[in-house]
């Protein structure tokens, strides 16, 4: 049983109190562009997962506190949270360092495109 | 077969001599510098892939490696569950495949792997849900199943301990029965293949975990592993949980997400309940081994997760519905829970197919029902694999479905209720 | 001696001989003393066995004193309160208990299924897989229900529970769990430094083995020095102890799991209204791990015999109990320990000797064994048991370190054995969730290494075994806890204690005692009692090539018992070393599971069984429904009424009479279930069109439109009617399954996607209770109920609606109709609701009204052809499929959905499409989910091309009426296709199109 601290209310409660979304940081290709996206692009979006083993990226919904979505950071082996952090926000910059595989070049990719 | 046969009488010859003189299940071969094809994951699946290669294509310069010790992930770990009562034509295909192949598997590979035919009963709790059973009951029958609904009558019948008082939380209004359906020793399965398929020359490598894929181009050349490189123009990835770790080493991203399945048994107790009872509407299956534990299922837990921890709250969840359905269980004891790393897919069902990558194959995402689809999985994935094209069966379940949006999702035989 | 041949004549710290208790054990009336354990009142009366083993159904007597017992596992209570497999170590015997041994028929003493025994050659480790596989069927029906007979272990009880179960959960700075000498000071020193302290024990009484362990601290034994500390311990505010208590499992992030057996050892707490047990659910800061040690049996030839138990047992029972297993004892070790054994027996008067595997041991207690007189035979091991169902002698061995087989050997009459194969650390906890162990080499056993939790492990646990390092060990993690979780912790100045303890020898490890007979053949050393499993079926497994120790546990079954191995694994690595010529770290351990002890389904399940389980969601009208004979139908959390049965009619009658009460008269329909959700903000009208498939910025405030909700698979997921309250304010109507999902779904995109967006959404479904009033006579109710607001068909068109009040009732009522008549849909605040039903159904009486249930609801709705989201739809289904291609907004760029319908299988030929059918037989009613098929054949398989997906006797058209999901469905309008069905029988149907009835929508206007 995780114990879920809530960045938006502060709440700390059991996993059960909460609801666990899936992969962080999904962009909906038809929010930005509606037309010409690409099968492949579409298929990315709705199914291909980073699936590591190790740190990992979530969404997270504070379901029975505030009813907020946020973002958390968790070893899928040891089940450690690294961080909580704004549904619209990046991970702290110590966080992304520990990112590897697809995380980091995702990362990579973000920082770039804010420069 | 090269080593001698097992059967009552070769017991009995050993028994003279204390048991001295059984040979190897199977042996503990180095790794030969190459191979004609080398299956990763020495799961039930892997190495029935194994077996039907060298039985069914003759291919006996293969190998299985496994990181672990065989038969140590899922197969190991599942509530042995087989049944082939699908919804969807390809599902119905594969699991029937599979079933009807563990109907003379222990004869097949000289091992006793306990398939029994006892039964599997899935409740129909609300009116929507019977809808659903009885229009998957028509598909089936359609398809040549054996499979048939009955009344609550027969449902107490077939289980004398259910709960059938028509004004409990969820009355039973009847239930979908696959006569033929039932469970396996989970471990007697990989152990079964992996003699057979030793037997056959197949080298079955334990202790040896892949580290790299190597590419020239768009092909496969070969396997780094902790025990060397191994080159092989065929890789069959069969990995289960781990198979986005494994095919990432190829460049090639999954459309799969690993979660942590829980399960449990009970203390042994004498015979309650002689087949497969599953409650869908409140989430909780149940069966009894011969041993006598009552093996019970749980769901995943809701994040990625790669420990295989036992954890509360699936447990939870499952127990109370079955206190419920069966509520002479109340004073039994929960002895011993596990979790295992299940592949989910974007439909829940499997992918089973060739990849971008040349001469690379994969065989995953059976999520939390692998081990039903064993002995099909196995003869379909080894035919695909030698001969270079998707078998027939196989065809439906390749990964460009989640391009095309033909998916094989069995939800929907329980569709959301109105 | 006394009367009783095995109760002492004094002693016994737990019992109290003033108070008798008379119990009956396999129809045998016993007594004991109040504070017995069934172990220990039934081995006072004499008898030796308790059971039968599982496989081979060996004689088995009690071999431990506590939860680690494998063999004495006994059933207690009849029918529905009957539990099995406790062990017997652990039940407090009660006036009127009724416990029974296990696993043997006719009785214990003689057993049909000793047989196996007689046959055990035959029956090696995993036999059973080299067997029983000809003829095919045989397995199914001869052979596996025989062995399912004989395996098993005690009976289940027979009916529902009928005590009650208890959860609780708390938090806590520090749980130590368990109360031995480790884990009470430990507890005071966090304590003391403040922390708020939770100390559960297994057992009734706390102390652990305090009482059976060497050595004095200040002058005092050291259970005797430990007693005040107990008493002052639970007299502290910040510390709650629980007995009977044991913590069973360690989860993710210090979560635990444990079980408190409140009410098992006495029925008048139950008849007072406790709980039979109790689940703690425990979020700890810090855990201390204080669960002490267990011994471990060695591996001798017939080891398995009655009256063979623990050192520490034999010890435990003469110091608790007063309770002597026999007369003439022999202690058989390899340590220093179980030397205490001897002098306890010696002290009781009960003649021993000790068989020790070492050559020369030089700690203090052998010397004190020799001193006293005790005959200790070193060099030695036990190489023979004579007697099958209790010890009636032994041979003793010369024996040297690893020596395989036996020289020369003598024989002594005795009628028990106290054995020793040292202690191993109980570190379950600390494994559950990941912590490292390690093979300590003076234990000869693993124990705690390194863990990145939140946890310590003190004492026995931790494999330290003397007392002095443990009171140094656990004050010093006590006060660590406490400060790893305050803020500010008080200093706790450690009390100086004066510890004098024997020096002890170091114990030798001894795996296998070599057994009387060339090569030890067909001699039974047992590795695990209650699964039967040898030292020969491990090093079977091996030769076969099982060489993972997961193998070799998972082939002959070693550790699987219900002790989960806690006495076995280790002698079974031992072996499997010796076996293989390697290190035990190298053959490494099988994996710790939870739970610690089994614990009960009923105490897991606790309070949330019956009307708990699920509990139902009820509306307003609820009760009324029940009044009026409504049968039920289950819809998500709720239960709606699926139609009134009265006196003298059958379900089928009072469905029909429904349906034309609503068409030719007017109906009441409880529709409170239907999701609502409230969807306000300035940019609430372009959040909607996102949402659906239509578009909802365009519609007028006043009026209701129709929505259709796809996922973002581009399949249908939800429906209902949207109305536009106000510019900035939207009430959506949802499926009632759909409401709680939707309501998550819209907040989710909003949150996650459209970031932007000044919207609120706010589910109300349950503040309103929504009736549909439906029928030519409606708007006569609605006038008679004299409503403030214009009714008339001009004033109040189809698909719009009004706020105000109906006969003094606060509403908003909608002229939205599921059933093709007219109908106005009246929302009332949730309060009103009962009131409000009943004043429509007396305004109503006049024009016939009756009320409606689900089935009717689905029948109108059905001869109208309207869509049911989960009938006509299954999660595939897209909007073109269901014939709804119109609702799919050509003009927005982007909704959920849209993209995914480009797929090409989405768009591809040969879709299912919603098409109407009329059987060529009109009495003839399709059966639910039947298929179609492309060309009938005799035999299975034949090609399907698609299935129905309602079907009804349809009251109003006198016939049957269908829908179904046809492949290329509308281009095949007209033509009749064939459904076969079970027996042979083929039903022919031609396809229509969906709507059957008022196709021109007359009425639903009129």
């Amino acid at each position: 049983m995780l114990l879920v601290t809530c960045p938006v209310c502060n709440a700390i409660g059991d996993e059960t109190d909460f609801h666990f979304g899936g992969q962080a940081h999904v962009a909906r290709p038809a929010t930005t562009n509606p037309e010409g996206i690409a099968d492949d692009q579409q298929r990315e979006y709705l199914f291909t997962r980073i699936n590591p083993k190790g740190l990992h990226f979530e969404r997270v919904r504070c379901d029975r506190g505030c009813g907020k979505w946020f973002h958390a950071a968790r070893d899928t082996m040891t089940m450690e949270f690294k961080a909580f952090y704004g549904i619209t926000e990046l991970p702290p910059p110590d966080v992304i360092k520990q990112a590897k595989g697809a995380w980091a070049e995702y990362f990579a990719m973000r920082m770039k495109n804010q420069k | 077969m090269l080593k001698p046969r097992y059967s009552i009488f070769s017991l009995a010859r050993n028994a003279m001599n204390y048991h001295k003189d059984w040979e190897r299940a199977w042996r503990s071969p180095q790794p030969k510098a190459e191979y004609d094809a080398v299956i990763v994951g020495a799961g039930g699946h892997g190495l029935a892939t194994a077996y039907y290669l060298a039985k069914n294509h003759k291919m006996t310069n293969i190998a299985v490696v496994e990181k672990g010790w065989l038969g140590g992930g899922n197969t190991g770990r599942n509530t042995t569950i087989i049944r082939s009562n699908y919804l969807q034509d390809p599902s119905i295909a594969i699991y029937e495949l599979a079933r009807s192949l563990y109907e003379g598997l222990s004869q097949e590979l000289n091992y006793n792997v306990m398939f029994s035919p006892r039964g599997v009963l899935m409740l129909c709790q609300t009116q929507h849900e019977l809808r659903a059973f009885q229009r998957t009951a028509h598909a089936n029958r359609l398809a040549g199943l054996d499979c048939r609904m009955v009344t609550p009558a027969e449902v107490k019948e077939i289980v004398p301990i259910i709960n059938n008082d028509p004004n409990c939380r969820y009355p039973i209004l009847g239930a979908y029965y696959q006569p033929r359906g039932g469970t396996g020793r989970h471990d007697a399965v990989a152990w079964g293949y992996a003699r057979g398929a030793d037997d056959m020359g197949v080298d079955i490598i334990q202790n040896c975990e892949v580290t790299g894929i190597q590419r020239e181009g768009d092909k496969v050349v070969g396997l780094e592993t902790t025990r060397g490189v191994i080159k092989t123009k065929k890789v069959g990835v069969v990995t289960a949980g781990n198979v986005s770790t494994v095919m990432d080493m190829a460049g090639v991203r999954m459309p799969i997400e690993s979660l942590c399945l829980q399960a449990l048994v009970s203390e042994p107790i004498k015979p309650v309940i002689d087949c497969v009872v599953m409650a869908n509407t409140v989430h909780g299956y149940m069966s009894q081994s011969d041993k006598g534990e009552l093996v019970i299922g749980g769901g995943t837990d809701p994040y990625n997760n790669y420990s295989q921890r036992g954890s509360f709250p699936a447990l939870e969840h499952t127990i109370n519905a079955l206190v419920e359905t069966f509520p002479i269980i109340s004073r039994l004891r929960m002895l011993r829970q596990w979790g295992g790393i299940v592949d989910m897919t974007g439909d829940r069902s499997p992918i089973i197919g060739k990849t971008p990558v040349e001469g690379l194959y994969v065989n995953c995402g059976w999520g939390t029902g692998g081990f039903k689809a064993i002995p099909g999985s196995g003869w379909v994935f080894a035919d695909t694999l030698a001969n270079d094209r998707p078998h027939k069966i196989a065809e439906a379940f390749s990964m460009d479905r989640f391009t095309e949006g033909r998916f094989i999702d069995e939800s929907v035989a329980a569709a959301v209720a109105h | 001696m006394t009367g009783k041949p095995y109760r002492l004549a004094e002693g016994g710290s737990r019992i109290d001989r003033n108070a008798r208790v008379t119990f009956s054990f396999d129809g045998r009336d016993l007594q004991g003393f109040a504070g017995d354990t069934v172990a220990s009142a039934v081995l006072a009366s004499g008898q030796k066995m308790f059971g039968r083993s599982f496989k081979y159904h060996r004689p088995r007597g009690l071999v431990g004193l506590g939860s680690e017992e494998m063999n004495a596992l006994i059933g207690v209570g009849a029918d529905a309160k009957a539990e099995p497999n406790l062990r017997a170590t652990q039940v407090e015997v009660f006036s009127g208990m009724v416990a029974e041994s296990q696993n043997r028929w006719p009785s214990l003493t003689f057993d049909i299924g000793a047989i196996n025994s007689k046959l055990s050659r035959f029956f090696p480790g995993g036999f059973y897989y080299k067997t029983f596989k000809w003829p095919r069927s045989f397995w199914k029906h001869v052979y596996e229900p025989v062995i399912r007979r004989a395996a098993g272990l005690g009976k289940a009880a027979t009916g529902r529970d009928p005590d009650t179960y208890e959860h609780m959960h708390i938090h806590c700075d520090v749980l130590v769990a368990g109360g031995g000498l480790a884990g009470i000071l430990a507890a005071e020193a966090a304590a003391k430094a403040g922390a708020k302290v939770v100390l559960m024990d297994e057992n009734p009484v706390l102390g652990g083995i305090a009482d059976i362990t060497a050595g004095m601290v200040d002058g005092e034994c050291v259970v005797d020095w430990l007693a005040p500390k107990i008493d002052a311990l639970k007299a502290m505010p910040n510390v709650h102890v629980l007995t009977r208590t044991t913590v069973v499992g360690h989860y993710h992030h210090n979560f635990l799991m444990a079980c408190e057996r409140v009410a098992d050892h006495d029925p008048a707490l139950i008849a007072s209204g406790a709980p039979r047990q109790r689940l703690w659910k425990i979020r700890a800061g810090q855990v201390i791990m204080a669960t002490g040690a267990l011994e471990r049996p060695i591996a001798f030839a017939n080891n398995d015999r009655p009256n063979i138990m623990l050192a520490s047992a034999v010890r435990g029972l003469i110091g608790r109990y007063g309770v002597s297993p026999g007369t003439q004892g022999i202690v058989f070790t390899n340590n220093d320990d179980a030397y205490l054994t001897a002098f306890a027996l010696k002290k009781a008067g009960v003649n021993v000797q000790v068989v020790d595997s070492r050559a020369r041991p030089d700690g203090d207690l052998v010397k004190r064994a020799q001193d006293d007189g005790i005959a200790v035979s070193l060099s030695s091991v036990i190489s023979a048991v004579e007697g099958t169902q209790a010890v009636k002698a032994v041979k003793i061995a010369a024996y040297r370190k690893g020596q395989g087989r036996v020289i020369t050997e003598r024989k002594v009459d005795c009628d028990f054995i106290a054995m020793s194969g040292g202690w191993n650390p109980a570190l379950h906890l600390w494994a559950h969730n990941g912590g490292k162990i390690k093979f300590d080499d003076a234990l000869q056993s693993f124990r705690p290494d390194t863990y990145t939790g939140a946890i310590t492990a003190v004492g026995g646990a931790n494999g330290t075994m003397s007392v002095a390092d443990t009171i140094a060990e656990a004050q010093a993690a006590g006060e660590a806890a406490a400060k790893a979780v305050l803020k500010k912790a008080k200093a706790v100045k450690a009390s100086k204690v004066e510890v004098t303890e024997p020096k002890r020898a170091a114990l030798e490890s001894l795996w296998f005692a070599p057994a009387t007979g060339l090569y030890n053949e067909g001699n039974k050393h047992f590795i695990d009692f209650q699964n039967d499993v040898t030292a020969a079926d491990l090093e079977l497994a091996q030769r076969e090539g099982y060489e993972s120790v997961e193998h070799t546990k998972r082939y002959t079954t070693f550790g699987m018992a219900t002790d989960q191995g806690k006495t076995s694994n280790l002698n079974g690595l031992g072996v499997l070393a010796e076996a293989t010529g390697k290190s035990i770290p190298e053959i490494g351990i099988t994996t710790y599971r939870p739970p610690y002890t089994p614990y009960s389904f009923g105490a897991i399940a606790g309070p949330l069984t019956k009307e708990l389980f699920l509990p139902v969601r009820r509306t307003a009208v609820y009760d009324w429904h029940i009044g009026k004979g409504a049968t039920w139908e289950p819809v998500g959390q709720w239960r709606r009424a699926y139609t009134y049965t009265g006196a003298g009619e059958d379900k089928h009658q009072s469905i029909t009479r429904e349906i034309l009460s609503v068409r030719n008269k007017v109906g009441l329909l409880d529709a409170s279930t239907l999701g609502k959700i409230e969807i306000k903000g300035p940019d609430a009208a372009e959040f909607l069109d996102r949402m659906y498939t239509n578009m909802f910025s365009t519609l007028k405030v006043g009026k209701c439109r129709y929505g259709l909700m796809m996922n973002e698979l581009g399949f249908l997921t939800d429906d209902g009617v949207t109305v536009r309250l106000a510019d900035d304010h939207f009430l959506m109507h949802t499926t009632s399954g759909g409401a709680d999902r939707i309501a998550a779904w819209l907040e989710e995109w909003l949150q996650t996607e459209w970031t932007h967006y000044k919207v609120f959404v706010t589910p109300v479904t349950e503040q309103w209770s929504q009736f549909a009033l439906a029928g030519p006579r409606a708007r006569d109710v609605l006038k008679k109920m004299e409503p403030d607001f214009d009714v008339s068909n001009e004033a109040f068109p189809h698909m719009s609606f009004k706020i105000g009040k109906l006969g003094g009732f606060p509403v908003r009522v909608y002229r939205i109709s599921f059933s093709g008549e007219m109908s106005y849909e009246l929302a009332t605040p949730a309060g009103y609701g009962m009131s409000l039903w009943k004043a429509l159904l007396d305004a109503g009486e006049e024009f016939g009204i009756e009320p409606y249930g689900t089935e009717a609801l689905h029948v109108l709705r059905a001869e109208k052809g309207y869509i049911v989201i989960g009938d006509e739809t299954d999660g595939t289904t897209t909007p073109d499929d269901v014939g709804m291609s119109g609702m799919v907004s050509k003009k927005k760029l982007d909704f959920l959905g849209k993209r995914s319908l480009e797929q090409s299988y989405l768009k591809g030929p040969n879709r299912k499409q919603l098409v109407g059918l009329l059987t060529e037989e009109p009495n003839e009613v399709l059966p639910d989910g039947a298929y179609a098929v492309a060309e009938v054949k005799d035999k299975p398989p034949m090609k399907m091309i698609g299935q129905v997906t309602s079907t009804y006797m349809s009251p109003t058209l006198g016939r049957s009426i269908a829908m179904a999901l046809i492949e290329n469905g509308r281009a095949r309008i007209g033509e009749t296709i064939s459904f076969p069905l079970e027996g042979g029988k083929v039903v022919k149907a031609k396809i229509t199109d969906t709507v059957f009835y008022d196709k021109d929508g007359g009425r639903i206007n009129g």
